[in-house]
């Protein structure tokens, strides 16, 4: 008796969690698609009246293959995750440490033995658009082929044949670091059918022309989600909570929707505009880590009628509140007054970093070096800040913001103290970073 | 062409707007006092005064200089704070090399004209910026004391 | 990377083997190269006066023109070559004009090195009475002049201030008015120098004649150096040692405003264009494929490895006295092992040089610290005649031993070679690390046995790469680098029985002189063991070391001096920069000076070291300006600093990792401690004083670290996280 009402007990329970679970799940499938918030009635996008949002933009209408192709992979950013640091372009190897283990991108270039060089054109969409291998094995979504699925077969193809154009690169793919349950390939095949709709881009009628091209390139090919939107427990995006901030690589991927205080709401469109095609806004900072590579490999890339149509865009994501505090103003100049009781902070701000940007953090010569206003910097984790420390904003390449990184020169110790140096100087709350917080970040990369 | 105010004199250059003032100076018109040494805005070789203010000059764009008057190494010795500085360099023999020099006289001089009298945590926090191979230092922080009793 | 490995320069002697050998030996080795003299300056002074010898000419009017035969780079040795000759001259500091020497190794040969060198801290001791007898010889040839005008007896004249006077008549002549005339009196094959009790200058802080200029910006380094329609040229090596170009497309770079051309060369490419900054935009632009070549798989931690494993190799015996292997098989015996990293120099002036190839020639515009190599290594990377080749020397921004290389002036002619008219070169800070010939790595092992109190036999490995057996391969001889074992050699302790060897070991890393030189590794390495050894045996590192050292007062004193003056045996003060604080002494014998340095650190908890006082005592023999031997000893041991705590350069897949100062660090002022010098008086032969202060600067702080965290340096630099895992 007792044993038996234990069982039913324990297959109660299960029921229960069961229940919950399904609730739970379903829950999360069963949510918005990612431009449900425009609301209309989406069509096919044969079924589409207006100008087509796939492919080309206007003023490429007329190029010839080689830079429409180019255009295209520029659109979907496969670079910046398929190149390791100094590595081949698109030879693939650049590790992403997720918190199941480290997973490096593989070569896509059309080397025939460690690249792409053998797929048909049927293999390649099985892949971009259903995460699905040559051999049947299956992607994990760090590959972020529930956006790119929205991409249409044409697009697809056209940047496998600029892929295919490339020089082939031999370099063996390296195996991940998965350790079990996360090993279980299989298991993404669950997760895809849960999380991947499998479905190409459907326009809306009710919005324009812009609008739409604008949700093709954010949500197809520019995958802007797959960082600035938070994920659920499956490790989907949460399309409630839409451009609300996310990860990447350790940085964090600031709030992008309309929200005034978290998000982008009060920028303006050419501070939006020029964000993404020169990676600065005067008085926004700069695009750094893995945005400043999407501006550099991508959006940099983009004609202004789709950097405009993104913005377009952009704007009509509804707010999300987040939980980040509203940006300090401008800070005092007086060095000495803001010693801040961190005399390691101020040692490293003076000695490396007031050159460019000045003691009042407004920028001594260079808007773009400019700290007050900044989200990074007023983000109390002081994350950002430190990963701007640790590597520095990216190349330089000419006429854009560029800062060296201090990682291999400075200890742990005093990037923390940097950081919550800048933070409590010219952000809205002091970060409280640790020796310890830096060394984790620096295993990220 | 952009027109330059240069230690009282005007100058006019035809270069693009985002050339450094660094290179203007040295290259163009042959100003090679002011010196280059990182490029990045880590040593501080290349500081000029931009209205009085140091500022590094491999990072300032031409184009973004305006009416704003530039002083250099070449002009600085005509402001009291210049002469001040020089004198006290060669007084106590700063200088080696030299070559970081000029960038340190300038970040002194402009620590002096904002604050007569700074200590030494002020005179960390103006001149940290400027490195010296040489290895200076002892001396450049007795140079500013000696230039500030002056 | 663009090397010249391959390259030596010529017969010659180690500066150990000829201190050694005195100046019999030399006079048999002076096979000097005959070179031309061509005296073609930007904006640089150029001698007109007559010549009375090598280094003093006279003009008829204005100042007396002194020829320095060793560059100034920092040191002061424009001051003090110029107060020796002045000394003697009888003429004021204000009297001269300093002009560089021009390629000439036979007239201006470095008496120690027999090639036209500036480095090794040998200028006071190399050129103090070469100097002080041209000097000499050029007043008797003044005096003698005045003499046979007036018709008296040379030895009632006197002079002073530039004027010969007979105090007989009142009569004077000015030296220029003489000038003519003495040039044709045969020199004296003697002159008596002055005796020290009448020096005027020597040995006084004479303010350095160079500085005035450097302070108002008017003095022209190579960097600064324009020529009539000149332009200007970036440059980019391959980033892999020894990797050479594949492909290169240009047309991106010739798009960019002001380029003009592109340069392709095998191993580098470079971009010439209407300035400097056009020229690097060009470079960005650039599309550069390079082929890796056979050094893209060296990293770094396989070169540790493949030192340490030489180390346990067979060594060339450097010194032996007594049978120390056999004392070191019983008894109580110590062991430990020390490794410095590779280095850079980064002089604050970056590389650079200007070149006009034209008509079969080569002028040469540049700071070098050999002009004799710059002269031959363009000569043969253009394949034409030394004698077509000139080199116009200049102000040095920072040497530190890079600037005796000459690479950087053959690379500067191969582009030149190509572009129509002068063009300077100028290395951006990146490259000219990436370019750098590196201070080598060494391994140091060291066994000892102690008896009493007394380390009785020592034995003291020294691996390393052989910097001489390319630079100056007489000097390498026997398998012996008398630079590299320099420091461990001749070491001031009285041990009874001593060992010293040397393993020659290289790497594709090429390699070069770097300010301390070999006794970097081997004072570091020796002092830090002794250390070692103190701590475990309970004594005070000072009471130890000074148990060993009656056989070197001139040691003794100066460990005595720094341990007084820094107050040895009271704790280091608490400092706000670290808990843990902790003090640590060192001692040197080498470039022919004495020095001993007591430094105090605080180390927090993080590991972060901070120097909070340094006092270092010397004694580098007579001196001839106490000034520049404090502002030297200053600025070594600031260089010294910096390397202790803050730099590595680190090779990964061929490539050095740093690029400039944001990863290459040094010390900033606000991390200086304060640095008080103590000179010890002396009357003996002077000795270099470069170089010492970084050398004895970095055992005193990795001991001060051992003394407060009891955590020992064995691998160069400082590594915040193991001292924070260990305390
Ligand atoms: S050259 Fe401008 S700071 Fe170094
Ligand atoms: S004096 Fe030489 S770098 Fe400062």
């Amino acid at each position: 008796m007792r044993a038996k009402t234990l069982v039913f007990s324990v297959a109660g329970a299960a029921v229960v969690i069961g229940v919950v679970a399904l609730g739970v799940v379903g829950w999360m499938v069963l949510q918005p698609g990612p431009y449900g918030f425009a609301g209309g009635d989406p069509v096919a996008l044969a079924d589409y009246k207006g100008a087509s949002p796939t492919g080309l933009p206007v003023e490429l209408a007329s190029a010839d293959p080689a830079t429409t192709r180019e255009y295209i992979a520029r659109m979907g950013d496969c670079e910046a995750c398929h190149t390791a640091k100094g590595g081949q372009p698109f030879a693939g190897g650049r590790p992403f440490v997720l918190p199941f283990g480290t997973i490096y991108t593989p070569n896509i270039t059309p080397d025939p033995e460690t690249g792409i060089g053998t797929w048909t054109d049927a293999q390649f969409l099985d892949a971009v658009h259903r995460g699905i291998a040559p051999d049947g094995s299956r992607y994990y979504p760090a590959f972020p082929y529930p956006s790119y699925t929205l991409m249409t077969d044409e697009d697809v193809l056209a940047i496998k044949a600029h892929l295919f154009a490339l020089k082939p690169v031999r370099q063996e793919n390296k195996p991940n670091t998965f350790a079990f349950p996360f090993n279980q390939r299989w298991l993404m095949a669950i997760w895809a059918t849960l999380f991947n709709p499998d479905e190409r881009f459907r326009p809306v009628p009710e919005q324009s022309p812009e609008w739409n091209r604008g949700a093709y390139l954010v949500e197809a090919t520019g995958h802007c989600g797959e960082c600035h939107t938070p994920r659920n427990l499956m490790q989907a995006l949460d399309q409630r909570r839409k451009f609300g901030g996310g990860v990447a690589e350790g940085w964090s991927a600031y709030n992008i929707s309309a929200d005034k205080v978290s998000g982008v709401g009060d920028w303006s469109a050419e501070q939006l505009a020029a964000y993404l095609a020169a990676g600065h806004a005067k008085g926004r900072g700069a695009a750094s880590g893995p945005m400043g590579e999407a501006v550099e490999l991508s959006l940099s890339h983009l004609t202004p009628s789709d950097i405009a149509a993104i913005v377009t865009y952009l704007r009509s994501v509804p707010p999300v509140a987040g939980d980040l505090p509203a940006l300090a103003g401008a800070a005092p100049a007086t060095p000495v007054l803001a010693s801040l009781d961190n005399p390691v902070g101020q040692r490293v701000f003076q000695g490396n970093c007031a050159s460019c940007h000045d003691w009042t953090g407004a920028g001594a010569v260079r808007s773009e070096a400019q700290l007050t206003g900044v989200r990074g910097v007023n983000d109390p984790s002081g994350t950002n800040v430190a990963l701007m420390v640790l590597h520095g904003s990216g190349p330089t390449w000419p006429g854009h913001p560029y800062m060296p990184g201090f990682g291999h020169a400075y200890s742990n110790a005093e990037v923390a103290a940097v950081a919550n140096y800048v933070t409590a100087r010219f952000g809205a709350a002091p970060s409280g970073l640790t020796a310890a917080d830096i060394a984790r970040l620096r295993e990220m990369e | 062409m952009t027109d330059l105010t240069i230690n009282g004199s005007r100058r006019s250059v035809d270069v693009p707007d985002e050339t450094p003032l660094l290179w203007v100076l040295r290259d163009v018109l042959g100003m090679t006092g002011t010196k280059f040494g990182c490029g990045i805005a880590q040593c501080g070789a290349c500081t000029v005064h931009l209205d009085g203010v140091a500022v590094r000059s491999c990072q300032l764009a031409v184009g973004d200089v305006g009416t704003q008057a530039i002083t250099t190494i070449e002009g600085v010795g005509a402001t009291p704070e210049g002469a001040k500085v020089q004198k006290a360099w060669l007084d106590l023999e700063v200088i080696q090399c030299g070559y970081c020099q000029p960038g340190q006289i300038m970040s002194a001089a402009a620590l002096l004209a904002a604050n007569p009298a700074p200590n030494d945590a002020a005179i960390d926090a103006a001149m940290a910026g400027n490195l010296c191979r040489c290895g200076t230092y002892v001396r450049i922080r007795e140079g500013i004391k000696h230039a500030a009793r002056s | 990377m663009l090397r010249d490995l391959e390259d030596n320069h010529g017969p010659a002697l180690s500066r150990r083997a000829l201190l050694r050998g005195g100046a019999a030996v030399l006079g048999g080795l002076m096979i000097g190269i005959e070179l031309p003299v061509r005296r073609a300056r930007a904006d640089e002074p150029a001698s007109t006066g007559a010549p009375l010898n090598a280094f003093v000419h006279v003009p008829p009017e204005g100042r007396v023109e002194l020829i320095m035969p060793s560059v100034e780079m920092g040191q002061g040795a424009y001051t003090s070559q110029a107060m020796c000759l002045a000394e003697e001259l009888d003429i004021g500091l204000d009297q001269i004009i300093a002009i560089h020497a021009p390629p000439d190794q036979p007239k201006y040969g470095n008496p120690l090195f027999v090639v036209q060198a500036t480095g090794g801290s040998t200028t006071t001791m190399a050129w103090t009475e070469p100097l002080r007898k041209a000097g000499a010889t050029a007043r008797a040839m003044l005096v003698a002049a005045a003499a046979a005008e007036w018709g008296v007896d040379p030895a009632t004249l006197t002079t002073e201030k530039g004027m010969v006077s007979d105090p007989g008549s009142g009569r004077t002549l000015a030296y220029g008015a003489l000038a003519d005339r003495a040039a044709t009196v045969p020199p004296a094959a003697e002159v008596t120098l002055k005796d020290p009790a009448q020096f005027r200058l020597i040995g006084t802080p004479a303010h350095r004649i160079d500085t005035p200029d450097k302070a108002v910006g008017k003095t022209v380094y190579g960097i600064d150096v324009i020529r009539p329609g000149m332009k200007f040229a970036a440059l980019m090596a391959s980033p892999v040692i020894g990797g050479t170009v594949a492909r290169v497309d240009d047309a991106p770079a010739l798009a960019q405003p002001g380029v003009r051309q592109v340069v392709v060369l095998d191993d580098l490419v470079a971009v010439v264009a209407d300035n400097t900054w056009a020229a690097q935009q060009g470079l960005a632009a650039l599309v550069v494929d390079w082929t890796a070549g056979p050094h893209a798989g060296l990293d770094q931690a396989q070169l540790w490895a493949d030192i340490e494993k030489a180390s346990q190799g067979p060594g060339v015996v450097a010194q032996k006295e007594g049978e120390a292997l056999a004392a070191l098989n019983g008894g109580t015996l110590f062991e430990a092992s020390y490794e410095l990293p590779f280095l850079a120099h980064t002089p604050m002036e970056p590389l650079n040089c200007t070149v006009h190839v034209h008509d079969g020639q080569c002028e040469i515009w540049v700071g070098t610290q050999v002009p004799g190599f710059c002269q031959m290594g363009a000569a043969k990377a253009l394949g034409i005649d030394p004698s077509k080749v000139s080199v116009n020397n200049h102000i040095i921004g920072g040497g530190f031993g890079r600037r005796l290389e000459a690479d950087y002036a053959k690379i500067a002619a191969r582009i030149a070679a190509k572009v129509d008219g002068p063009v300077k070169v100028t290395w951006s800070r990146e490259e000219d690390i990436k370019q750098d010939i590196l201070r080598p790595l060494y391994h140091d092992r060291l066994k000892a046995r102690v008896e009493n109190g007394k380390v009785t036999a020592w034995h003291h490995r020294v691996t390393g790469a052989s910097i001489l057996a390319r630079w100056l391969p007489p000097a390498f001889k026997n398998g012996i680098d008398g630079d590299a074992v320099d420091g461990a050699v001749d070491s001031p302790y009285g041990f009874d029985s001593v060992l010293v060897e040397y393993i020659r070991h290289e790497s594709p890393v090429p390699v070069g002189f770097w300010r301390g030189v070999g006794p970097n590794s081997s004072v570091f390495s020796a002092e830090s063991f002794l250390d070692l050894i103190a701590k475990q045996t309970g004594v005070d590192p000072v009471d130890f070391r000074r148990g060993m050292l009656d056989k070197t007062p001139r040691a003794l004193a100066v460990l005595n001096a720094a341990a007084a003056k820094a107050r040895w045996g009271t704790p280091a003060p608490a400092s706000p920069s670290g808990a843990r604080v902790g003090r640590g002494v060192a001692l040197m014998h080498a470039f022919g000076s004495f020095l001993a340095c007591v430094a105090d650190v605080a180390i927090a908890d993080s590991g972060d070291v901070r120097v909070t006082r340094v006092v270092i005592a010397a004694d580098v023999g007579r001196v001839i300006n106490p000034d520049i031997v404090v502002a030297q000893i200053q600025g070594g041991a600031t260089f010294g600093i910096t390397t202790v705590l803050h730099d590595a350069i680190t090779i990964e897949g061929g490539s050095i990792q740093q690029s400039n100062f944001h990863d290459y660090r040094l010390i900033r002022i606000d991390e200086m401690p304060a640095i008080e010098v103590e000179i010890i008086g002396s009357t003996e032969k002077p000795g270099g004083i470069g170089e010492p202060g970084t050398v004895i600067v970095q055992p005193a702080v990795a001991n001060a670290i051992f003394a407060a965290t009891g955590v020992q340096l064995t691998r160069m630099p400082v590594d915040p996280a193991r001292i924070a895992k260990a305390v």
